[in-house]
């Protein structure tokens, strides 16, 4: 299993000394001396040589990584180059089949989180869980009350540890509010007081960024400056390189399953470390030419969709989308973006308002029909709409195409048929998979979403929704994905990209508008707009204006 | 992941051999520790064993385990298929009981002659459990009630209706027993006499209930109306977004249960006592429920299990002869549900370290000139 060619190959990596940080020798001196300096205080965490395979898939080799006692260390890397499977390790979740993880100095074998948190470390997942009818006091406590008379809770002390924490590192947190009332920034920040009320000393976090607004990143970068302050240890994961450069003391650059380079920030640029993680050239996501047609594939009119309550959560939204034209929709998450999706696909009811598709009128069909009148769909969150996660690749080939060829003939689903088909679709879209009969869960997230691409091009769709395409994907899958979004744009295809990215929104759209609170605020050049302009619409600064 | 859930009902596969190891563990399992309850009650296992063993090989035995193996099969099928997409069907008992009531019935007036009478039974039968069935499928999609809690009250409403009809419709009074009257002998299914040495025959049913094996298959397996199924149990808002209409889907499957679940008493009544009485068989729906979980919902898994399951309730009363208690067998039956689930998940378990194990080696070995140092 050799590794491609490429400028920046690397093979040996040894580890001397915590502390001592090696970079590839492709560096220049002074790269390597101003690197080695990075000095370091004694190991919170050392892994040394974790291995870890599962079937299939990329999994963990010869991982080394020390991670300094009151540093803030990013792990980069794409995804599906280990770094959750690696975290999942480190959390007590899996157990690698080789190698020592050493915390503090000494020497432990986790079998379960427990374990783990017993040691002092705390994980806050990418995807936040609480319980949101829960209050943050309910939500902190949970699994671990604190008991009065050995039956009854005793709300009374947790509620002095929470605001013990929440002074102690400036986290803000109120207890007795209820978690549905609080925003992103502060959910994360009860998700971070949840594992510190643990005992937790090393923290790791998941693409904790993920969620966040700009403004809102800061605030946390401020929050987790305040924790290493005050002594802990933080393992921040990222693939955004930018803000792992801002707050990071050391990053490690984890690559097809190892790691190949441990860095100091001030020593690399953005561009640098993206290439250590890639190995290779980066891609951009800018439309060179446009190829928007006077045609108007789709329209939408005065799209109004409400809750259950009646609370209109997209209201009189319009927009048409020419053939070959990207329209970009712009806006924080939960502005109504899923709704205005899920109305488009027919999976949520329409308040109000109309749909036109190719000259039909699709407000009245239900999904299956709008799928087989040509609309492709890329959903936001893949593994709860786009895959069934236990079933082979060829059998997710049929999903959402379980009445077209080749996958069905007349009432009977055609497996030669599906099966070929995915073979082509594993092929043209490069999908990293040892065969097609392996279940979906077994592909990295990248792999997962070029196959969801393939498939939902492979029916020359008329409109192709695109709703965050390239969320949790390797720069390399991130830019397949990209090429063949522009390759269909070229043929004639509209389409309809919710992105939180502002570079690939403004990079691949034609037009952009954005949505706040449901509406759509602004219309917005691509070619003109900053990201920062961007930003600062979509949070409604410029609103009343 | 796969949850426990899905391994218990059978929508993660088990490769190869494994697929059978697990109900044989289960088998052994369950005969220690009904070994372990005899020899607590003072009883000598082997006996017990020798027993029921004895009762197969009689060939009057083996129609009797064939024939209610037949009724158990086509019950626990119309059990899988809710179960594949995730619905829980625990109405089928009394979907079965309230169309062989009104089957009864009709089959008894004689409308139609011979084997024409035959097929109205059935078509009766099949159309009143259906619409049974239905009304549980509806309410879940209308109202939002859960199936469960749904089924079980239905099943309740069945046995009053059912008991209201034959006493003040259907019933003719014979001796001590109230009973629809019987169906003529021109429209009875019958038997089959393949097993020498026994005047018993094999319930026609049979045939029907193979047919009905291997059309639950290719339905599931081969045709979109059981992809869209399958999608539906496996992942609700994935099917939802592929176009999947998952209300018209709950319905279908609940009706298409249903009908199936009528077939569970035609054995009885169009090949065994031929009326609807106090002596008709109950309970198949429940059986049916833990064959299902027996073979989970793979039809050659629950044909066996049907005749694990009708080999040891007909043979139980042979205990008797060598003086211990016939409920001895429940327990054996509940401890054989038990542990094969206990079994499935070990063998689940193994069979996931053992391919990790085997990726291993053949990472390991490639990966070496690579030579990640240290």
């Amino acid at each position: 299993m050799a590794l491609p060619p490429g400028p920046l190959v690397y093979s040996h990596y040894h580890c001397l000394s915590p502390g001592h940080y090696h970079r590839p020798s492709t560096g220049t001196p002074q790269e390597e001396a101003a690197i080695t300096t990075a000095t370091a205080t004694e190991p919170a965490v050392e892994l040394a040589g974790i291995t870890k395979r599962f079937p299939g898939v990329v999994a963990n080799r010869d991982i080394d990584l020390h991670v300094a006692k009151g540093q803030i260390h990013a792990l980069v890397g794409e995804n599906g180059a280990g770094k959750s499977t690696l975290m999942k390790i480190l959390y007590g979740m899996q157990r690698p089949d080789e190698g020592e993880i050493r915390i503090n100095g000494s020497p432990v074998a986790f079998h379960t989180p427990a374990d783990a948190i017993a040691a002092g470390i705390g994980m806050v997942h990418q995807h936040f869980m609480l319980a949101d009818n829960l209050t943050v006091l309910e939500n902190v406590i949970l699994g671990s009350e604190p008991r009065k008379g050995g039956v009854a809770v005793d709300f009374g002390a947790a509620r002095k540890k929470i605001k013990e924490i929440s002074d102690a590192y400036g986290l803000g947190i109120t207890p007795d509010v209820a978690v549905e009332e609080l925003g992103v920034g502060d959910r994360q920040r009860v998700e971070i007081l949840k594992v510190l009320y643990r005992g937790a000393r090393i923290l790791i976090l998941d693409e904790p960024t993920a969620v966040l607004v700009p403004h809102e990143v800061d605030e946390l970068f401020d929050n987790l400056r305040g924790l290493v302050r005050e002594g802990l240890t933080i393992l921040f994961i990222s693939h955004k390189l930018d803000e792992v450069l801002r707050v990071a003391d050391a990053i490690t650059v984890i690559r097809r399953g190892t790691t190949v380079a441990t860095v100091n920030p001030q020593d690399v640029t953005a561009r640098q470390l993206a290439e250590l993680m890639v190995g290779s050239e980066l891609p951009s996501p800018e439309t060179r030419e446009s190829t928007v047609t006077e045609v108007v594939a789709f329209s939408v009119r005065d799209l109004t969709v409400r809750t259950a309550d009646g609370r209109a959560i997209v209201e009189g939204v319009s927009f048409d989308i020419h053939k070959g034209e990207v329209l970009g929709i712009a806006g924080v998450e939960g502005n109504g973006q899923a709704e205005l999706v899920e109305a488009i696909m027919g999976m949520r009811p329409l308040a109000s308002g109309s749909l036109t598709l190719n000259g039909r009128d699709i407000t009245g069909w239900p999904t299956l029909k709008r799928r087989e009148g040509g609309i492709g769909y890329i959903p936001e969150d893949r593994h709860r709409h786009g895959l069934l996660l236990e079933a082979p690749l060829w059998e997710n080939r049929i999903l959402g195409h379980q009445t077209r060829r080749p996958n069905v003939k007349g009432i009977w689903i055609d497996r030669a048929g599906a099966r070929e088909d995915t073979r082509r679709i594993v092929e043209e879209y490069d999908v990293r998979t040892p065969g097609i009969d392996v279940d979906a869960a077994a592909l990295s997230g990248g792999n997962q979403q070029k196959l969801i691409v393939g498939r939902e091009m492979s029916s020359d769709p008329l409109l192709l929704i695109a709703s965050h395409p390239t969320r949790g994907v390797d720069v390399g899958a991130q830019a397949a994905i990209w090429d063949h979004l522009r390759t269909a744009r070229a043929a004639g295809l509209a389409v309809l990209l919710i992105s939180a990215d502002l570079d690939e929104l403004i990079g691949l759209s034609d037009s952009l508008k954005v949505i706040l609170r449901g509406r759509i605020v602004a219309d917005v050049d691509p070619a003109e707009v900053t990201p920062e302009q961007l930003g600062s619409a979509m949070t409604g600064a410029g609103e009343g204006a | 992941m796969s949850t426990f859930l899905d391994r218990l009902f059978g929508r993660v596969k088990l490769g190869g051999w494994l697929a059978v190891v697990a109900p044989l563990l289960a088998v052994v399992f369950a005969v220690l520790i009904t070994s372990g309850v005899l020899l607590v009650a003072g009883k000598p296992p082997l006996d017990a064993f020798t027993a029921l063993a004895h009762y197969v090989v009689q060939p009057s035995g083996a129609v009797l385990i064939i024939n209610f193996a037949t009724q158990y099969y086509i019950s626990a099928l119309a059990v899988a298929i809710g179960f594949r997409m995730n619905l829980f069907n625990i109405g089928v008992d009394g979907q079965y009981r309230l169309a062989a009531v009104v089957a009864a019935g009709v089959g008894g007036a004689a409308l139609l002659p011979g084997v024409l009478n035959i097929i109205l039974v059935m078509v009766v039968a099949v159309l009143v459990a259906a619409l049974w069935a239905a009304i549980a499928g509806l309410l879940k999609v209308t109202r939002g009630v859960s199936e469960v809690i749904s089924t079980i009250m239905l099943n309740a409403i069945a046995t009053g209706i059912g008991s209201w009809l034959v006493i003040r419709y259907l019933g003719v009074r014979s001796g001590n027993e109230l009973a629809t009257k019987e169906i003529p002998p021109d429209s009875r299914v019958p038997g089959l006499s393949v097993i020498p040495g026994t005047s018993a025959q094999v319930t026609g049913f049979i045939v029907l209930a193979a047919i009905f094996g291997v059309a639950y298959y290719v339905l599931l397996n081969r045709t979109r109306f059981g992809f869209d199924l399958r999608a539906t149990g496996r992942s609700e808002s994935a099917a939802v977004a592929s176009g999947v209409n998952v209300k018209r889907m709950v319905v279908t499957t609940m009706v298409l249960s249903g009908a199936i679940a009528g077939f569970a008493g035609m054995p009885e009544l169009l090949g065994g006592s031929y009326k609807y009485g106090t002596n008709f068989p109950t309970g198949l729906g429940f059986t049916g429920i833990a064959i299902a979980l027996l073979g989970r919902n793979n039809p050659v898994g629950m044909a066996i299990g049907a005749l694990v399951w009708s080999f040891l309730d007909n043979s139980k009363n042979s205990l008797q002869l060598v003086d211990i208690s016939p409920e001895i067998v429940q327990i054996m039956q509940g401890t054989i549900v038990l542990s094969v689930i206990v079994a499935y998940e070990l063998v689940h378990r193994y069979a996931q370290a053992a391919k990790q194990r085997r990726v291993s080696r053949e990472l390991a070995v490639p990966s070496q000139p690579e030579g990640a140092a240290a």
